[in-house]
């Protein structure tokens, strides 16, 4: 009676599955006490009402962005240690010595890093840094859908929330970041391990998906007047392209995770081996999700790049009409390439070659990109401030990673090499030369407009070098072991001559943490220092594009008179030109949206209903949906949802700031 | 440019490639040193990827280099042209040379996804031999079917003699890979894959599975072992009279989820125990349970 009644009400969650293994009750421990930590501090420092009111429930894009940021730095750090958990282990695990860890958490941690670096980290910091720039960029005021902008950032926070409560009670799948069936099927994995990825990623995609749909719709109708599409800055552009394939890519995420979901509560058999079902057909999906979605986190980057590179070299972009070609042609081949994630599953000749050349054709659109940087740089005044030493390390690194998915695009080459180590050191290559450094040099970047003051220059120039060299360290290894034959995902080795390469490669994971070292000490460096920092003009780098012609931080509503736009570059076109300043009448009452908490409601309602799906607790799961529902149709009856500033006060902000 | 910032550089590059050195210097690096027909031409492909590639690469590079030296702000004598913003030559230039080197590419990689694909079978004045492969959680079954042998973790091939193996799984999908002999596929539930591999030299050598399949994934390596023709004869003549056999019923034992300590032989008495196995997932077996 009792147990029908404690299952009823708590489904399979129990205490047995209370992490067991000293490293992970390190976890389970340390992680609801930090939390604990900071709520505590908030209390005593009386910061809730502060909190609560300037950021959790803010609309403001600029500072979802900050929020964005931040989890996902929070989340590189877990993402670093599990890299560094992983590399230390396989320092050791050679022969007669097993390592650090149990197999089984060796696997969930590198399932864990995996996910959360693509899902939490690099996805985050790119919503967070499209949340920061884009508006500004394009002269508009706010983003299409402020209330969906929040929905979409909690949901992205709630999936965070729930893959670390795996931490404390449960467990994390041991299926690897893409989870393929029938290993991560009823039949192999029954656990609750498996849930908690499915129901994360589920969760945070649809808050991507969102998102995807909200800045396609900013981009396409709230530009300013006069900004035609090829006149909009190439970052602008590469996040239209980004956008597009995130609504075409991520509804194919939702379906595969949701039906590997179905097969896993209720015996359904999409992809189990028997009863008809099919593990390829998983395979299929969820890569022609995968790959669009590591050109969806590339593409900003090169966005990034692009405005970095003609900033700080005094130039206009090089070829911007090519650029914008390159970046459309990218986005087309990115959705016909996925079989050469898996071209050693026996397709035949002609589907290999045929996906093969494909994605070597990918190479000659980025190829041009690098062409049309480098000569950006030409002829231009380059000041090597830490973004642009950023951009060169990512020239490097980039470059080098496009060299060795050019051989593996070679189906013949990539049986020898496939899941291998080669292959891990092969995308770590791209993602952090490409995505990680992008990023970073990103908010480096940004950080004066958002923040009122620069960071501090040689940190961020040091932290540069030292994820430049630990990145040589940790993967220049890798590329050796797999043609030694060491696969990837290995938690023990018989062969002790790879021993040292691993050795050198978990150095090299030290001294990459020692790069986010010093990039946190940079941050804490610059807020100490924020005074000599200050940037009082709001154009502290000599840009080209609107965000800098308001001043640092922005005002909330981006632009007190909304901009002409003639030129491409208009913000360097006004500089040259010295148009004047606007006059009193030009100014005209602005209405922002007001705060909301409803956001945060739905991402709540909704992290309970993963846990409930991942505990089946039927009824819980039940409740919320219900709530979920109500919430979003509560949302569409709010009266009143902006406010209005006045053009009186504008126009004195404005003059004060121009004196 | 900084005196200070161009030794320091060097000295980066240079502690780097010492360790480099030092590491490989005596490695062995199994995919660049084959021991199989099949292995050697991807070698070969491997090298011709990398002289492409290197076309492009070399320019980044030294552009990359040149220009951020030459058009660096303090440099007073580099012309400043911020009105330099295209060019249809340089543009068509940098469309060109990457076209051309992936059409080259392309054809090659036309070619090689068929002259090297995996179940086309190798020319040779050997007859050809046919093994089937089961990957289990976590070992490797062996099956040969003629000679009526079986081997775990263990595989006995002849030297010079074309291999046919035919591919299945009883385990989550495993990937079955000799880097010394070339091209790896995977294993699946139902399903027969195929791979066509040749020994040319004489040797052991380690084979992996590379797709993670639960637990016991790290320790589910083999030895390969190519022998003379004689040798291998002597082999599976002696092991086929063997009391200890496999069937059914051994081999259910034999499925469940275990690593081994050291390589098993059996003579194979079941030789249709290959299509048993697949035919496990097939719905109308999976329906009726299990089969005999």
């Amino acid at each position: 009676m009792i147990h029908t009644l404690a299952e009823g009400l708590l489904g399979r969650l129990s205490l047995d599955y209370l992490p067991t293994e000293p490293a992970t009750i390190g976890a389970a421990v340390g992680l609801p006490l930090s939390a604990l930590a900071i709520v505590a501090a908030l209390t005593y420092f009386k910061k809730w009402r502060w909190l609560w009111d300037n950021w959790l429930t803010s609309l403001d894009a600029k500072k979802i962005g900050v929020m964005y940021i931040a989890v996902a730095i929070a989340m590189l750090l877990r993402g670093l240690a599990d890299a560094l958990m992983l590399r230390a282990h396989t320092a050791q695990a050679v022969g007669d010595n097993s390592g650090l860890f149990t197999t089984d958490t060796f696997q969930q941690v590198f399932s864990a890093h995996g996910t959360i670096m693509i899902f939490f980290v690099a996805m985050g910091l790119m919503f967070g840094l499209i949340n920061v720039a884009l508006p500004l960029m394009l002269g508009a005021r706010d983003v299409a859908f402020p209330f969906l902008n929040s929905v979409s950032f909690w949901l992205f926070a709630a999936g965070m929330i729930l893959i670390n409560t795996s931490l404390v009670i449960g467990g994390f799948s041991n299926g690897g970041w893409l989870g393929y069936p029938p290993l991560t099927g009823l039949e192999y994995n029954p656990g609750p391990g498996v849930d908690y990825w499915i129901w994360s990623l589920q969760i945070a995609g649809i808050g991507s998906l969102l998102s995807g749909i909200n800045f396609t719709v900013t981009i396409l109708k709230k530009r300013a007047r006069g900004m035609t599409l090829m006149k909009m800055p190439i970052f602008a552009w590469s996040v239209l392209v980004s956008m597009v394939l995130v609504m075409l890519a991520f509804p194919l995420l939702t379906v595969s995770l949701g039906l590997l979901s179905l097969d896993r509560l209720m015996g359904m058999h999409f992809f189990t081996s028997d009863f008809g079902g099919n593990p390829m057909m998983y395979i299929n999906l969820i890569w022609a999700w995968g790959h669009p979605e590591v050109y969806i986190l590339i593409l900003p980057a090169f966005g990034i790049f692009s405005e970095v590179v003609a900033t700080f070299a005094r130039k206009a972009l090089f070829g911007y009409r090519t650029m914008v070609a390159a970046l459309i042609a990218i986005m087309f081949f990115s959705f016909i390439v996925w079989q050469h994630h898996f071209f050693t599953m026996g397709a035949g000749a002609n589907v290999n070659a045929f996906f093969g050349i494909m994605t070597m054709v990918i190479a000659i659109p980025t190829g041009v990109k690098i062409f049309n940087w480098l000569f950006t740089m030409y002829k231009g005044k380059i000041r090597f401030d830490a973004p642009m030493v950023w951009f060169l390390c990512f020239v490097v690194t980039f470059t080098l990673g496009g060299v060795t998915g050019v051989m593996m695009a070679v189906p013949a080459i990539d049986f020898q090499v496939h899941n291998s180590m080669f292959l891990v050191a092969h995308f770590h290559n791209t993602i952090i030369g490409g995505v990680v450094f992008g990023f970073l040099a990103g908010i480096t970047y940004w950080f004066p407009k958002i923040f009122g003051f620069r960071l501090h220059d040689r940190l961020g120039k040091y932290s540069a070098y030292a994820w430049q060299i630990g990145f040589i360290l940790a993967f220049m290894p890798l590329y050796a072991l797999g043609l030694m034959g060491a696969v990837r995902r290995i938690d023990h080795y018989d062969d002790p001559s790879w021993q040292p390469f691993f050795i050198v490669s978990a150095v090299g994971v030290l001294v990459i943490m020692l790069g986010v070292g010093l990039f946190i000490l940079q941050l804490a460096v610059s807020i100490w220092k924020r005074k000599e920092l200050r940037d009082t003009t709001g154009d502290p780098w000599n840009g080209r594009t609107l965000e800098w012609s308001v001043p640092s931080p922005a005002p909330e509503y981006n632009f007190a008179i909304e901009p002409d736009v003639t030129h491409r570059d208009e913000w360097w076109y006004r500089k040259e030109s010295k148009l004047a300043l606007p006059k009193k009448s030009s100014y005209q009452d602005i209405w922002v949206p007001k705060n909301s908490g409803l956001g945060i409601g739905i991402a709540v309602f909704a992290g309970l209903f993963g846990f409930a799906m991942i505990w089946h607790i039927w009824w819980l799961g039940f409740v919320a949906f219900l709530v979920v529902v109500a919430l979003i149709v509560f949302r569409t009856y709010a009266d009143e949802p902006e406010r209005r500033i006045s053009a009186e006060h504008l126009y004195h902000l404005d003059k004060g700031r121009k004196q | 440019m900084k005196t200070r910032g161009v030794l320091i550089l060097a000295v980066v590059l240079a502690a780097i490639g010492a360790l480099g050195w030092w590491l490989l210097r005596d490695a062995t690096l199994d995919v660049l040193q084959p021991a199989g027909n099949i292995a050697e031409q991807q070698r070969s492909l491997l090298i011709v990827a990398s002289v492409l590639s290197a076309i492009v690469v070399v320019p980044v590079f030294t552009l990359l280099i040149v220009f951020s030296v030459r058009y660096r702000e303090g440099n007073k004598k580099a012309i400043y042209d911020p009105n330099l913003t295209h060019d249809a030559r340089l543009e068509a230039l940098w469309w060109g040379i990457p076209i051309a080197i992936i059409g080259v590419l392309g054809v090659i990689t036309w070619q090689t996804s068929h002259s090297l694909d995996p179940y086309k079978r190798i020319a040779s004045s050997n007859e050809t031999m046919n093994i089937e492969v089961v990957a289990l959680q976590w070992k490797w079954l062996f099956l040969y079917p003629h000679q009526r042998v079986a081997t775990v973790d263990k595989l006995i091939i002849p030297v010079d003699v074309p291999v046919e193996f035919s591919l299945t799984s009883d385990a989550p999908m495993s990937a079955f890979w000799i880097p010394s002999l070339g091209s790896q596929i995977y294993t699946m539930n139902g399903m027969t894959s195929k791979l066509n591999l040749i020994a040319t030299e004489p040797g052991s050598y380690r084979g992996y599975n590379t797709n993670i399949n639960g637990k016991g994934y790290a320790s589910m390596d083999f030895m390969v072992e190519a022998v003379d023709k004689k040798t291998f004869v002597d082999w599976h003549g002696e092991l086929a009279k063997s009391s200890n056999g496999l069937d059914w019923t051994t081999y259910k034992q034999l499925s469940k989820p275990s690593t081994l300590d050291s390589p098993k032989e059996y003579a194979l008495h079941n030789t249709s125990l290959m299509h048993a196995i697949e035919m496990k997932f097939m719905p109308e077996h999976a329906m009726n349970g299990e089969i005999e």
